[in-house]
C-alpha cells in the first residue's frame, strides 16, 4: 500500500476553504504536544490561548486594536504575492511609515497647529512606506536583484534609524533619558472609537481598505493584470501586462499600508515613537496573507485569529508563565501547516494498492 | 487469468507462427485515477519489422510506448521479451535487454558537445576516448554524419535528432521505438532517415514507430498498430491501406473536409511588413534578418520551415511581445506599428494565436472568462472605466463555445480542464470572434485531434473569405497546402520569398527548410548532400 498525491483536474474550492482550518487544527495539535513537553497542562494553555481573550471586552477591543496593523498590511502583502513579488519587508516600510509620520507629530508638538496634523501624518506615512517599498522594487526590475533579500535587509536598516532619532534628535527631553519621543499632543492621535476604550479610528480605515482592495481585485482590471502576472506571466505578457510595472505598483501599495498601519499604531494606541512599536507585525503579516488564502475577507478572520494568539500568548504568559516566544513558534508552526495544506488545493491523496497482476518476472 | 487467455489467442500474428515474438505486450493497462490511458493492448514486434503505431494525440501513444521503455509502470498487464514475462523497472535496464529509444523531445545540454552529450547518455564505462572513436564510427557506417567536437547549440534540429538516434544505435539495440521523428525535419532529411530505418531492419533489429503521418506509414512500416482512446483498434498492414482507411481507423469515423469558398478576393495590404530584422531575446535564439512580406485581406500566407528556425522569434515581433526600435518595419493597418504594444496592435485590429496553448495562449488555471478577458480587454468592450464587465467576458466564452463547438464540463471551467482540442477551439474562437483585420496564428492544429483541427482550419478559411489576412505558421506541409494561398520558408532567421501553394511542391519547399535557394544549380547540390 502506498499513499501518493494525485493531480486533480480542476483546483477544489471546498479544500481552498477548508485548508486553513485544516492547518489551524494541525497546528493546535502540535501545540498541544509542545505544552506537554513544557510541563504544562495542554488543555489550560489552550484555555488560556484561545478562549480567554474573547470572554472580556476589554481583550476583545485589544483583538481589534492588534488586528488592524496586522490586516493592513497583510492585504498589501496579498498584492504583492499574487503578482509573484516577493515583499518581505513590510516591518521596515512600517517602521519608516512611523517615522515619517511622527516627524510631523515631533514638530508641530506643543504649536498650535490644528486639525490637519493628522490627515498629513496619514499621508506622508504612507508616501514614505511606498517610497521605502520601492527601493526593491526598483533594484528588481532594474538590477535584477532578489526582492526577497533586498526588502528584507531593509527592515534593519530602518530599525536601526528610529533607533538613532528616538535616542538622539527626537528624545524627550522630560523623558528621563528613556528612548522615546515626547507624548503626541491630541491634533496628532487617532481618534478613538468609545470613549475610554481601545477600539480607535484606524480599524475603521483597515475596513475599508479590505472592501477596496476586494473590489480591486474581483472587479476591476487591474486587479485581474495583478492575478494574471503572478498566475502566468507569459500569458500575462501576451494579453499585454507589464510585470515589471505590477511589481512596481504592487510594491508601492503594500509599502504604502504598511506605512499607514505604522503611523496609526504609533499615533494610536502607543501615543508616541520608540523602539519596539512592532511585535513583528510585518512579519505576522505575512503568515496571515496566506493564511487568508491572499483573499482580502480570510486576511480579516485571519487577522483577527492572528491578533488572538498575541493576546492569548500575553495572558498565558501571565496566568501559566508560558514564555512569550512560544507565540512566535505558534505562528511559524501555522505558516508551515497552511502551505502544505495548500498543496491539496491542486492534489489529493490517494491510497494505491501494488497491482498484483503485474508479472514478477525473470530478468 | 485474463492474461493467460490472451497468451494462448491464436490470432496474435499469423505471418510469425511458430516462432515467439521479440516483444510483446498482453492485456497491457496504464490508469491514471479514474482515466484509461492504455485498455488492454496487445502488440507483437517481431525482428526485421518496422511497426507503426499509428493514432491521434491522446490516443495512449506515448502511454504505451513509456510502459514499453520502463518510464512508467503498467496497472496491469504483461510485457514479454524473447516471451519471457519482464518487469521493466526503468530505460536503463530496458537499454540493457537492448531496446533503445530516440524521444521527440530531445534530452541535449546545448553548451556540451556531441561526444559529451552521448557520453553522458551511455552506460557503459568505455574511456572518453574509445567512446569517440565508437562515435565516429557508427556515425559513418549508417551515414549519419556528425562531427564529434561540436557543440550542439550550434547544430540544426536535424543534427541534434543523429545525435540521438547515434547515441541509441551505440548499444546496440534490438529493438529501437523513434517518437514521431520526422515531425522535425525537412521531406529530404526524411527520406535519408528512411535510408538509415531500412537499413536497421535489414540488419535483423524491430523498429517501433510512432507518427500520424499516414503516407509516411504506408511507405515504411510493413505492420501498424492503430490505437484511439487508450484502446488497440486494429493491427493491419499499412501497404494494404488507404491513407483514408487508416485516418478512419485513427479518428473513428469521416473527417470533415475543410473547404474554400470559390473566388475569394484580395482586397488591400492588411498586414506589411518590411526589412524586420530583430536581435534575439534570449541565448541560442535566432536573429530575424531582413524579413519582409506582403498579406493582403483575404489572403492567407502560411510560413513552413523547421522548428526553431526563426518563428518563434517572428511571432513575438509580429505580435508585440518583443518590440522593434524602427515603427515601419511593421505595419498592420496602415498603420506604422514596429513600436506599439500587442495590446495597441490588438487595438489596430490585429489578433494572435501563440503557438503554447497553456500558459501562453492562456493563464491554466484561471476560468475561460477570464481567458476571454485576457485578450479581449483591448477592444471587446470588456471594461468599462476600469472594471469588468463579467456578462460580456461570458458572452464571448459562450459564443465561442457555440460557434466553435467547445465541449466542456460547465459553462465556464479552468482552461487547464479542457481537451487540447477544445482549448485551441476556444482560443482560436475567442480572436476571431473579435472580427479580426490580421489574424497572426502559430501551429493552430498542433497536437489537436483530427475533428478540432478541421474545424480551425475551416475557421480561418472562412475568416480569409470575410476579407481578414491571415498568417499561419505550420511544421505540417500538408496543413499549409489546404489552407494557403502562398507559402513561403524560414530558414535562419530569413524568410524566402513565398511561393503560390499551386507551385510549391514538398520537394521545392524541403529544399528552402533545408537552406537551398531556389537556383537549379544550387538545388541539384542540395539533392545530392
Amino acid at each position: 500500500m502506498q499513499l501518493v498525491l494525485e493531480k486533480r483536474a480542476e483546483r477544489s474550492n471546498t479544500i481552498a476553504l477548508i485548508s486553513p482550518l485544516i492547518a489551524i487544527g494541525l497546528t493546535i495539535v502540535t501545540m498541544v504536544i509542545l505544552f506537554a513537553i513544557l510541563g504544562k497542562n495542554p488543555l489550560l494553555a489552550l484555555q488560556a490561548y484561545f478562549i480567554a481573550p474573547l470572554t472580556d471586552s476589554y481583550s476583545l477591543q485589544e483583538i481589534a486594536v492588534k488586528a488592524t496593523p496586522l490586516v493592513m498590511i497583510a492585504i498589501g502583502l496579498s498584492l504583492c504575492y499574487l503578482a509573484n513579488a516577493w515583499n518581505i519587508g513590510a516591518e521596515g516600510q512600517f517602521l519608516i511609515g512611523a517615522v515619517a509620520g511622527s516627524w510631523i507629530a515631533v514638530k508641530t508638538q506643543g504649536t498650535d497647529a490644528g486639525a490637519w496634523v493628522l490627515p498629513v501624518m496619514l499621508v506622508l506615512a504612507a508616501a514614505a512606506g511606498a517610497l521605502y517599498a520601492l527601493i526593491p522594487a526598483i533594484c528588481k526590475v532594474k538590477f535584477g536583484a532578489s526582492e526577497i533579500l533586498t526588502s528584507l535587509m531593509l527592515v534593519y536598516v530602518a530599525d536601526l534609524f528610529l533607533d538613532y532619532l528616538v535616542r538622539g534628535p527626537w528624545r524627550d527631553p522630560h523623558g528621563f533619558n528613556f528612548p522615546t519621543t515626547a507624548e503626541f499632543d491630541p491634533v496628532a492621535t487617532v481618534p478613538l472609537l468609545i470613549e475610554g476604550g481601545r477600539l480607535h479610528l484606524g480599524s475603521i480605515i483597515a475596513l475599508l481598505v479590505v472592501a477596496a482592495v476586494a473590489i480591486l481585485l474581483g472587479r476591476t482590471i487591474k486587479g485581474f493584470e495583478i492575478r494574471v502576472v503572478g498566475a502566468a506571466p507569459r500569458a500575462a505578457r501576451f494579453g499585454g501586462f507589464n510585470s515589471n510595472q505590477l511589481i512596481i505598483l504592487t510594491f508601492a501599495v503594500s509599502g504604502a499600508l504598511a506605512g499607514l498601519a505604522g503611523i496609526i499604531e504609533v499615533a494610536g494606541p502607543v501615543g508616541h515613537l520608540q523602539p519596539g512599536i512592532s511585535p513583528g507585525y510585518g512579519f505576522t503579516a505575512i503568515i496571515v496573507a496566506f493564511l487568508g488564502r491572499l483573499n482580502p475577507l480570510g486576511i480579516l478572520i485571519a487577522g483577527l485569529f492572528l491578533a488572538l494568539t498575541f493576546i492569548g500568548g500575553e495572558q498565558a504568559q501571565i496566568a501559566m508563565k508560558i514564555p512569550l516566544d512560544v507565540t512566535k513558534v505558534f505562528q511559524g508552526i501555522l505558516l508551515f501547516y497552511v502551505l502544505a495544506c495548500d498543496s491539496l488545493i491542486l492534489y489529493r491523496f490517494k491510497l494505491v494498492f501494488p497491482n498484483r497482476q503485474v508479472a514478477r518476472g525473470t530478468h | 487469468m485474463q492474461a493467460h487467455q490472451r497468451m494462448l489467442d491464436p490470432t496474435a500474428n499469423s505471418l510469425h507462427s511458430g516462432e515467439s515474438p521479440l516483444f510483446r505486450t498482453i492485456g497491457l493497462t496504464k490508469r491514471y485515477g479514474d482515466f484509461l490511458a492504455n485498455d488492454s493492448i496487445d502488440i507483437d514486434i517481431w525482428p526485421t519489422e518496422i511497426h507503426a503505431l499509428l493514432g491521434e494525440n491522446g490516443a495512449g501513444k506515448s502511454t504505451l510506448v513509456k510502459a514499453i521503455y520502463g518510464l512508467i509502470q503498467p496497472s496491469a498487464g504483461q510485457i514479454c521479451w524473447r516471451g519471457q514475462p519482464i518487469v521493466q523497472s526503468g530505460p536503463s535496464e530496458a537499454r540493457s535487454r537492448g531496446i533503445s529509444m530516440v524521444f521527440q523531445h530531445f534530452s541535449l545540454f546545448d553548451n556540451l558537445t556531441v561526444a559529451e552529450n552521448v557520453a553522458l547518455g551511455l552506460d557503459g564505462k568505455e574511456s572518453f576516448k574509445d567512446m569517440s572513436a565508437r562515435l565516429e564510427q557508427v556515425s559513418k557506417t549508417y551515414g549519419l554524419p556528425l562531427d564529434p567536437k561540436r557543440e550542439v547549440w550550434q547544430l540544426s534540429v536535424g543534427e541534434r535528432q543523429r545525435i540521438e538516434i547515434v547515441r541509441a544505435l551505440m548499444q546496440d539495440p534490438q529493438f529501437l521505438i523513434l517518437d514521431e521523428p520526422t515531425a522535425v525535419l525537412t521531406p529530404q532529411e526524411a527520406d535519408q532517415l528512411f535510408v538509415v530505418l531500412e537499413r536497421l531492419k535489414a540488419e535483423g533489429r524491430a523498429i517501433l514507430y510512432i507518427s500520424h503521418k499516414l503516407e509516411e506509414v504506408k511507405r515504411l512500416c510493413d505492420t501498424a498498430t492503430i490505437l484511439r482512446g487508450g484502446k488497440k483498434v486494429e493491427t493491419c498492414n499499412p501497404r494494404l491501406e488507404t491513407a483514408a482507411s487508416l485516418a478512419r481507423m485513427m479518428v473513428g469515423g469521416e473527417i470533415k473536409e475543410v473547404k474554400a469558398a470559390a473566388g475569394r478576393q484580395t482586397t488591400v495590404p492588411r498586414l506589411v511588413v518590411n526589412d524586420l530584422s530583430l536581435a534575439p531575446g534570449e541565448a541560442h535564439g535566432v536573429r530575424l534578418e531582413h524579413i519582409s512580406f506582403e498579406l493582403k485581406g483575404g489572403e492567407i500566407l502560411g510560413i513552413a520551415g523547421v522548428a526553431g528556425n526563426g518563428q518563434d522569434e517572428l511571432f513575438a515581433a509580429l505580435s508585440g511581445e518583443r518590440l522593434s526600435k524602427d515603427p515601419g518595419t511593421i505595419v498592420i493597418e496602415g498603420l506604422a506599428a514596429g513600436h506599439l504594444s500587442i495590446t495597441q496592435r490588438r487595438k489596430l485590429g490585429a489578433a494572435f494565436v501563440p503557438e503554447e496553448r497553456l500558459g501562453h495562449g492562456t493563464a491554466p488555471r484561471m476560468k475561460l472568462s477570464e481567458n476571454a478577458l485576457l485578450t479581449g480587454h483591448a477592444a471587446s468592450g470588456m471594461v468599462h472605466h476600469g472594471f469588468i464587465d463579467t456578462a460580456a467576458t461570458l458572452k464571448t466564452v459562450d459564443r465561442a463555445t457555440k460557434t466553435f463547438d467547445v465541449r466542456k464540463a460547465k459553462r465556464d471551467p479552468e482552461a487547464a480542464s479542457l481537451s487540447g482540442g477544445n482549448l485551441q477551439k476556444f482560443i482560436v474562437g475567442r480572436e476571431i470572434l473579435r472580427n479580426p483585420a490580421v489574424l497572426v496564428v502559430s501551429q493552430p492544429t498542433w497536437g489537436v485531434d483530427a475533428g478540432a483541427a478541421a474545424v480551425i482550419r475551416q475557421a480561418l478559411l472562412d475568416l480569409a473569405t470575410a476579407g481578414a489576412a491571415v498568417l499561419v505558421t505550420s511544421q505540417d506541409l500538408d496543413e499549409l497546402a489546404e489552407i494557403a494561398d502562398r507559402i513561403a520558408v524560414m530558414f535562419h532567421g530569413h524568410l524566402s520569398a513565398p511561393l503560390a501553394t499551386s507551385e510549391a511542391t514538398r520537394e521545392r519547399l524541403g529544399l528552402l527548410m533545408g537552406g537551398s535557394t531556389l537556383e537549379p544549380k544550387e538545388a541539384a547540390h542540395a539533392v545530392g548532400a
